[in-house]
């Protein structure tokens, strides 16, 4: 990790278990994780993975069982939610239904005991930001689910919070919505400068958005990094599967030059793999691979070709099209191509075709 | 018969039945309203419209004695129960489960479940060796009673609003640096002040519409206007009851209906 | 870390005591503390112009079902009990029969309007359960003694010389506690028949099911619980009833209520008045009992 960029969140060690005894449920696992300033960092992982525990104990609206929670090198979890410079967007807004939307967003100032006057001037500040100063004086129940939304971030970030929270902020809208509102979240945190905490079982949603990634499963990080670096080179099986299409296959490690090794393949011929961060695999060993399945072509079987199999199913997608192959170990193989214009070399169901790889498609997971 | 399209939800004679039972719901009621405008003093012939009968109601000692004690009981004994209600409320929804909830719940309903006569001989016993020991016989033990019955009248509307209260709107405030006292006066209490209304309006009827448990607790002299009609029965009647009932039916049927909006105001 | 977690929520449970203490010390003082004084007199001896002797007897309880010659001591079963005990049980009973009656078809009446409409019907069945029993009771009174409005009627119209004696009969009891608490028996089938899907009437229907057989073996399956809640909702308030059989039995017509008020009167004996309670609200408790089994079954359904 960067030791020049100054760390927002430092959570260490954190372990959550609710209940006791039999029943006891371990929402979160010993996680680590540290979370610099002005980072939008994104918690991935799908529902029940421990995400949402974790925003809520960053939050304070539970304790940790053991482990600490650190706001700028300060252990805070002994602090009540009121007295965190850390707000949250909920996932349901939770706008208080019984106050104006210029209410709700000077709500978190009108507590802080600031003068009316800054309040006003702060939740018309806001409104701007938000786009919503014709609707200040409606009802919540009056606006639109998109404007909730609005408004539920105006009011999070009208106290300027040090980090900013948000749990599944954009489930409850619809897609073209839902697009929009990414930009404006992006636009928001580079305005402000707060550091945001994302959390969302969209991995669509975490690769556009994110500076970083930590994918979480069963209350454990799994991997933490640039949308790429978990994209590209996913270090587990499970982090490879929930991100994005994948081919898992087993191939044979052959020499090992730092980040990278040799592999044999199973058609037998060898390729280049990127190996897992830290990790100094011996050579022999049987290791799980990954390709992605938009970083190989297709073409007649030659040399040239890594594997090859039998196409049994071709599907259009518009932009692009999808090959099902049977690989000869009877693997399911797939690939995906761009539509061009100029029309590639069609194949057709029942052919053998060859595979080529792209360089750094090969991708070795940690078992 | 035939050419009109099946109908799926129709069963023969359904309608008429309900048509028959809101009859006989309103039939009595209404005639009972209507006589009390008869200029003559009979029950059941109409001889002419007339408000004499209210003038000798509200003329009536009696009447105006047992009407006043009828509201102050009831005032009392509706704001004292929506008052402990609403903090039972407060503590039975806003926590996890603590052991002696469920008997809680079983002590606060029980009024509700026990017949009156059973809690009124029960109080009729207790409230005499408390008069015969203290030498206090005021109305403070009418109120007291009444207050008991009510909670849980009160109590119910107000449970509900809780539960259907979305806590993260709590957890939220507590978020925008609400200590939980300012939480509780600036979030929950006025999202909750529709139930607390309509418990109180419903404490309040239930007070003033008691007569079983009045009549054992009451001492001598203090009549309402339930016990005040009730013995007043055994007498030859005249339209003057019809009266009282109507002024009585106004201010239930206000009351209720106020409730019924309350209760039905979204969150 | 633990002790954080674990202080909030004691100081959270010792806060909702706390809170909810008021309430129970009124209600243990005017509700459940006299109803263990009722037990404890049911086993004291009579007094002689009311009240009780502070000496153990067991006398209370056997006069609930036995009675004592005055002149040669002998023990028989007390009639008048029993007959009233019976009298009890059945008026309870025909009026539930009578409520279901009239209860059932109404439900489906009200669940099977248009939504908008629907809430007024519901309303208009809720205002009468919430205005005055004894006013309601009264105006039945009205309508049926013999010089009120259907004898006087009908006289006019010449079907009756002599007006029709309603009033003070088992009738007339029956007939006020139906008209009393029929919402009681409306509320609750409706909520189980507003839950009731309509696409299950018409897949019935689809399969060559007739009117009455969807009624049968559809409708009424489904919204049995809320008949057995409906049934129990209004059997044990007619059980305890006083003020209805007091005003239309005109005092001959007794019921277990009028019969504990009596001892505790006229009776001078409050030890059997007290066990006649108890007793009362051992039946009563066991009802409720069913009734939050058959709630419980409607949840499930829901």
């Amino acid at each position: 990790m960067d030791n020049d960029e100054k760390t927002a969140i430092d959570v260490d060690g954190v372990s959550k278990i609710f209940g006791s005894g039999p029943d006891a449920v371990h929402a979160l696992d010993d996680v680590s994780v540290a979370i610099r300033e002005n980072e939008f960092f994104t918690l991935l992982g799908p529902s029940g993975c421990g995400k949402t525990t974790l925003l809520r104990l960053i939050a304070g609206f539970d304790h940790p069982t053991a482990g600490h929670i650190r706001l700028h090198g300060e252990n805070i979890a002994h602090l009540p939610p009121y007295k965190r410079p850390v707000n949250t967007v909920f996932q349901n807004y939770a706008l208080f239904p019984h106050m104006t939307v210029a209410q709700n967003i000077g709500f978190g100032l009108e507590m802080l005991g600031k003068p009316k006057r800054e309040v006003a001037a702060s939740v018309d500040e806001m409104l701007s930001l938000v786009q919503m100063r014709d609707l200040a004086n409606r009802q919540t129940s009056q606006i639109s689910g998109g404007q909730q939304q609005r408004v539920a971030l105006a009011r999070a970030l009208a106290p300027h919070p040090k980090v900013l929270l948000l749990d599944e902020p954009l489930s409850a809208l619809d897609l073209k919505l839902r697009k929009e509102m990414q930009i404006e979240l992006k636009r928001l945190q580079s305005e402000t400068g707060i550091t945001f905490i994302f959390v969302t079982h969209d991995q669509e949603e975490a690769l556009t958005m994110s500076n970083r990634i930590a994918v979480m499963s069963a209350g454990k990080i799994l991997q933490i990094g640039t949308p790429r670096e978990v994209y590209d080179h996913p270090a587990e099986r499970f982090v490879a599967d929930f991100i994005g299409e994948t081919n898992f296959l087993t191939a044979t490690l052959q020499d090992v030059e730092g980040s990278t090794a040799t592999v044999t393949l199973p058609s037998g011929k060898p390729a280049r793999a990127s190996l897992p961060s830290g990790t100094h695999p011996d050579a022999g060993r049987q290791v799980s691979i990954v390709i992605r399945p938009e970083h190989v072509t297709l073409a007649l079987p030659s040399h040239e070709t890594s594997l090859t199999g039998r196409l049994e199913d071709i599907v259009y997608f518009g932009t692009d099209t999808h090959y099902r192959l049977r690989l000869a170990d009877d693997t399911l193989f797939i690939a995906r191509m761009q539509n061009r214009r100029d029309g590639e070399a069609a194949f057709d169901p029942g052919a053998e075709v060859g595979i080529v790889l792209a360089d750094g498609a090969v991708q070795v997971l940690r078992d | 018969m035939a050419d009109r399209p099946f109908a799926i939800k129709r069963q023969p004679g359904f309608a008429t039945i309900a048509l028959i039972c809101f009859v006989m719901l309103y039939a009595p009621i209404i005639t009972l309203v209507v006589y009390s405008f008869n200029a003559g003093s009979s029950i059941a012939i109409w001889e002419g419209f007339s408000l004499r009968w209210y003038a000798a109601a509200w003329e009536n000692e009696l009447v105006q004695d047992a009407a006043i004690r009828s509201l102050v009981v009831a005032v009392c004994a509706s704001l004292f129960a929506t008052t402990l209600a609403t903090m039972a409320a407060l503590g039975t929804t806003r926590t996890r489960p603590y052991r002696g909830l469920t008997a809680t719940y079983a002590m606060i309903n029980q009024p509700l479940m026990v017949p009156e006569i059973v809690t009124a001989v029960a109080l009729l016993i207790v409230f005499a060796v408390f008069k015969q020991t203290t030498g206090y016989d005021g109305l403070g033990l009418l109120i007291l009673a009444h207050t008991a019955f009510c909670i849980p009248f009160a109590y119910l509307p107000i449970r509900a609003r809780l539960e259907g209260m979305n806590l993260s709107l709590e957890t939220a405030a507590a978020d925008l640096y609400a200590t939980p006292w300012m939480t509780f006066r600036r979030v929950t209490l006025p999202l909750m002040w529709p139930g607390i209304l309509a418990g109180a309006m419903l404490a309040f009827v239930i007070s003033l519409d008691d007569v079983v448990i009045t009549e054992f607790v009451k001492s001598a002299g203090q009549e309402t206007l339930p016990t005040y009609m009730l013995g007043q029965l055994r007498r030859v009647i005249t339209p003057e009851i019809n009266a009282i009932s109507t002024a009585l039916l106004a201010i239930s049927i206000l009351m209720v209906t106020i409730f019924f909006f309350l209760n039905r105001k979204k969150m | 870390m633990a002790t954080d977690a674990q202080t909030a929520i004691v100081g959270e449970i010792r806060r909702s005591r706390l809170l909810t203490l008021p309430a129970l010390i009124v209600l243990f003082l005017a509700a459940s503390g006299p109803l263990l004084v009722v037990l404890l007199y049911s086993f004291l001896t009579a007094g002689d112009y009311g009240g009780v002797k502070w000496a153990f007897s067991t006398e209370g309880w056997q006069s609930v079902f036995l009675e004592r010659d005055i002149f040669d001591d002998t023990v028989s079963v007390a009639d008048a009990h029993l007959s009233i005990f019976w009298r009890s049980l059945r008026l309870s009973l025909m009026t539930t029969l009578l409520s279901l009656a009239l209860g059932f078809p109404t439900a489906y009446f009200i669940a099977t309007q248009p939504e908008k409409t629907r809430n007024l019907w519901l309303f208009l069945i809720t205002i009468p359960f919430w205005t005055n029993l004894l006013i309601r009771t009264f105006a039945i009174m009205e309508v049926i003694r013999n010089r009120g409005i259907v004898n006087t009627a009908l006289m006019k119209l010449g079907a009756i010389a002599e007006p029709i004696q309603m009033l003070y009969t088992d009738f007339a009891i029956m007939l006020g506690m139906t008209y009393v608490y029929l919402p009681l028996m409306v509320l609750p089938i409706y909520a189980s028949m507003e839950k009731l899907d309509f696409r299950l009437v018409e897949a019935g229907y689809d399969l060559y099911a007739t009117r009455w057989r969807v009624l049968r073996r559809i409708i009424l399956p489904i919204v049995k619980p809320g008949i057995i809640a409906g049934s129990i909702l209004v059997f044990v308030p007619s059980l305890g009833a006083y003020v209805t059989p007091r005003v239309l039995g005109g005092g001959k017509n007794l019921m277990l209520g009028n019969l504990i008020e009596l001892q505790f009167g006229q009776g001078r004996n409050w030890p059997l008045g007290s066990a006649l309670a108890i007793t009362l609200l051992v039946i009563v408790m066991i009802a409720l009992l069913f009734y939050v089994r058959a709630a419980q079954k409607g949840g499930e359904h829901g």
